[in-house]
């Protein structure tokens, strides 16, 4: 047997955690890892954050990220072992043997150096091409990649080109050098649904056409199905299956990779809309200032009560934007908004505490939203007191009933943000919304952020607060998952346009729009061979038309 | 347009606009200091008659709005109006010391802020290692201690123990450019010490910044050595903050080497102000207040059309 370009042989790897006011300590993240990967072919990782894909990947250069060291084992490639090798060899390796596909090009490219300069650098500097040699190379990788203008967009900066085109960009940035191997970080997660289908399809195609092997790191277990040869699962730093697309996604035998394939468990009967909505946005249109042109045009949709209306659309589609308006953080140039019968102020500084109070936010970043130095008591009580004047012992009662409502139980009241897991803030975040007992909480993109089993849980926590307490979501995402799961009516949003609008049921049902068309089919399926039926499906319609 | 000139156009005018609040705060400064300058002319032996007179002749009696004006005016045709205590045109005696100040400035400058910058690369390059902690560790030493404490420091070694260079930095019109620099070798080092920590620390801590960001793991992935990757990729994403306090310091170059120029007799903008502010000779105050907000504006403008020539965004829009 010949030897794999990449051996991996009992991989830990560990970082230092310097926790405040105590002495620093030493964290494993990876704990013991092997595999093999063959010349040309692709291995996906995948696992939820924190899993140590990324650092497994980073491995393959010898690379640790910030504080992250390699604690012991084996890398070898090409036969090679290069945790024994020194700096000045390993930066013979790095960007000549091995090269890396950051997930987001646009931080991962220099703002003040031409995309053609930061592409070639590598091949040049290694000295695999000269200059003229390396950028004929360039143009072809771009052509490939299907990028516009292969012959001029290297002379562009990075900011002048889209996220999908940047991504692309940076793959053809790690081919340039002829590597043998590929690390891809999550290339296609930062990108738009209906932008990851292309550069998925050109890196599949770019893969195939150069023979070189991949290591592709994703948390999409329906991606890395269209792309690899055989995946590996990997849960808080061990491996807890490998085996063939094939086999992981139609036969898992570990009980983690089945709950990974079946993610979405959630069923939700559709309810009926009711005569009097909570809320009813009537002909909103809306732009920011100093800008000169809407970025809501005309938007109609009602929210009723206990119900869930998701608005779902791709970034600066508006859906943020209609949130904005909604709040009163931003005054329609046009139209008004009704809640529970009566018009509302378009500008927050002037709406009575009562219309506050009865609508509510929750974020994207949980993160962000709590005050990193008050305790999850505080944070919580503090709507309490706001809104109700609840002090001492019924404020008390009140906070612990919420958390147990939000399932964190005992012991949450004295913690402080940064000790809770990204799940658990975003429970916190739910509580303090419910604290004020409001009519309407706007949801915006609350599980982008959080991996594919917590974000279930969150969803579950969700609908289930909204049997109890009746309240009405304004759910905003870009996952169209997450849209089937929990929706009651839907609005797709479009440039500023609601272009399809109406209950679940009919929205997601054929004929459709272009537009809800093209996104409905951009979602990837976890089924082998997806990408090229959806692919050449599109080719043939547009050969048709 | 292009965006960028508008830009440019935007921040010049804004500096004209500063430069004039500048001279009406000059003005009006001056004009509410407590005294008279017709009594401190002529002294406090002086005549009713001859004050009254000598006030009709300097226009003191005009209203404070209609003397601006007639200052301003003066001004902007390159006349600065004449001094008080020798009666010489101003502009005529302030120009050969603005130039002065200037040769002493430049050759400060451009000893100081090459070095400095080369020092904050170096202790990138040798981040929490001894190399980096010497260097801020002398810098910060040098802008602790008093500029004139520096001055008698280094004289009492470099001028009179080393008999190197001379203590006294009187320079003339005949003298060469290397008898010149001879004269000003001590107050460069001096100015240079003084002003170099600032300059090193933030070049230090912009570019540290700088290598925080995610493309700097791509040039490091791409097998580049720490220096490549400062100087190329690091450096020019940290011009915009490292030029504005490269500016500043320059516009103390200018505007605050009283002190130096004082220790070392050098005849410069800074001792010709300090004397006639002890014999409060108003308008060469005023002069000399107007030429350095001029200095201090325009620097600082400079910093700021750098900055935005530096951003990539603002020069290729897209």
């Amino acid at each position: 047997m010949t030897e794999p370009l990449l051996k991996v042989r009992g991989l830990k790897i560990g970082a230092t955690a310097y926790p405040p006011g105590e002495k620093p300590v030493a964290i494993k993240i990876v704990h013991g890892v092997d595999f093999d990967l063959e010349a040309g072919k692709v291995l996906g990782l995948i696992g939820e954050s924190g899993a140590g894909k990324s650092t497994i990947g980073l491995a393959a250069m010898a690379y640790g990220r910030g504080g992250v060291e390699i604690t012991g084992g084996e890398v070898w490639v090409n036969g090679r072992d290069i945790l024994k090798e020194n700096l000045r060899s390993l930066r013979r390796l790095r960007g000549a043997e091995v090269t890396y596909v950051s997930q987001s090009a646009a931080a991962s490219f220099n703002p003040a150096k031409k995309i053609m300069e930061q592409v070639t650098e590598a091949a040049i500097f290694q000295g695999k091409f000269t200059k003229a040699e390396a950028e004929a190379r360039a143009v072809e990788l771009f052509s490939k990649l299907g990028l516009p203008d292969p012959e001029n967009i290297g002379n562009r900066y990075p900011h002048q080109v889209s996220g999908g085109q940047l991504q692309r960009c940076m793959t053809a940035l790690a081919l340039c050098p002829e590597p043998d191997l590929v690390v891809f970080d999550e290339p296609t997660t930062a990108l738009d649904v209906t932008t990851q289908i292309d550069v998925l399809a050109a890196i599949k195609e770019a893969i195939a056409a150069t023979g070189v092997a991949a290591l592709y790191i994703t948390h999409d277990l329906a991606v890395v199905a269209q792309v690899s040869d055989h995946i590996m699962v990997l849960q808080q730093g061990d491996m807890v299956e490998y085996g063939t697309v094939d086999q992981i996604i139609n036969a898992p035998k570990e009980d983690y990779t089945k709950a990974l394939v079946s993610v979405r468990s959630i069923k939700h009967e559709e309810k009926t809309p009711t005569d009097n909505p909570v809320l009813r946005v009537e002909n909103v249109t809306a732009r920011y200032k100093g800008t000169n042109f809407d970025v809501l045009k005309n938007i109609n949709v009602d929210i009723h009560p206990g119900q869930t209306l998701a608005v779902v659309g791709e970034s600066g589609s508006g859906k943020s934007t209609l949130a904005r308006v909604i709040t009163g953080l931003l005054p329609p140039r046009e139209g008004q908004i009704t809640f529970d019968g009566r018009v509302l102020s378009p500008d927050l500084p002037t709406r009575p505490i009562e219309d506050l109070r009865e609508m509510q936010m929750i974020y994207q970043m949980a993160d962000t939203a709590m005050n990193p130095r008050q305790t999850v008591g505080t944070i919580i009580g503090r709507p309490l007191e706001f809104y109700f004047g609840l002090k001492g012992k019924a404020k008390q009662k009140r906070i612990q009933e919420l958390l147990d409502e939000i399932e964190l139980g005992d012991g949450f009241q004295d913690r402080y943000p940064a000790e809770l897991s990204g799940g658990q803030k975003q429970r916190v975040c739910i509580a303090r919304a419910l604290a004020a007992k409001p009519k309407l909480i706007i949801c915006d993109e609350v599980t982008s952020a959080l991996d594919p089993l917590v974000a279930d849980g969150i969803l579950k926590l969700l609908l289930n607060l909204q049997k109890i307490e009746g309240v009405a979501y304004l759910f905003i995402t870009h996952d169209l998952a997450t849209v089937r799961a929990i929706a009651d009516s839907i609005a797709v949003m479009y440039q500023g346009e609601v272009v399809r609008y109406g209950p679940k049921s009919q929205v997601l049902s054929p004929p459709f729009d272009d537009y809800t068309d093209l996104l409905l089919s951009s979602v990837p399926e976890m089924k082998i061979g997806w990408l090229e039926e959806t692919i050449e499906h599109r080719r043939m319609e547009s050969a048709g038309n | 347009m292009h965006p960028i000139l508008k830009l440019i156009a935007q921040r010049l005018a804004l500096g004209l606009l500063l430069l004039l609040a500048a001279s009406v705060l000059i003005f009006a400064g001056t004009s509410i200091l407590p005294g008279d300058v017709a009594q401190s002319i002529l002294g406090q032996s002086a005549t009713p008659e001859a004050l009254a007179n000598l006030r009709r002749e300097l226009g003191l009696n005009d209203p404070a709005v209609t003397r601006y004006f007639a200052w301003l005016g003066g001004v902007l045709q390159g006349d600065l109006g004449t001094a008080l205590t020798n009666g010489r045109d101003i502009a005529e005696s302030l120009g050969g010391r603005l130039k002065n100040t200037l040769f002493l400035a430049f050759w400060a400058a451009a000893i100081s802020v090459p070095l400095a910058i080369f020092l904050g690369l170096l202790a990138v390059r040798y981040k929490d290692r001894w190399p980096d902690k010497l260097i801020s560790a002398v810098t910060l030493t040098t802008i602790s201690i008093p500029e004139f404490m520096i001055g008698y420091v280094l004289i009492y070694w470099v001028a009179i123990k080393w008999r190197m260079f001379p203590s006294v930095s009187i320079i003339n019109e005949s003298m060469t450019l290397g008898a010149k620099l001879n004269a000003i070798a001590i107050p460069v080092m001096v100015l240079t010490l003084v002003v170099l920590a600032h300059m090193m620390r933030m070049t230090r801590a912009a570019i540290l910044n700088v290598m925080q960001s995610a493309y700097i793991e791509t040039a490091e992935l791409k097998g580049l050595g720490m220096l490549k990757i400062i100087r190329k990729h690091a450096f020019p994403n940290a011009i915009a903050p490292i030029v504005n306090v490269v500016m500043l310091n320059l516009a103390y170059l200018v505007v605050g080497v009283v002190v130096v120029e004082v220790v070392f007799a050098y005849p410069g903008m800074g001792q010709y102000l300090v004397d006639h502010v002890s014999k409060r000779d108003v308008p060469v105050v005023q002069a000399c207040g107007l030429i350095f907000a001029a200095v201090y504006i325009g620097l600082n403008l400079v910093a700021d059309i750098v900055s935005i020539l530096a951003n990539p965004r603002l020069r290729h829009p897209k």
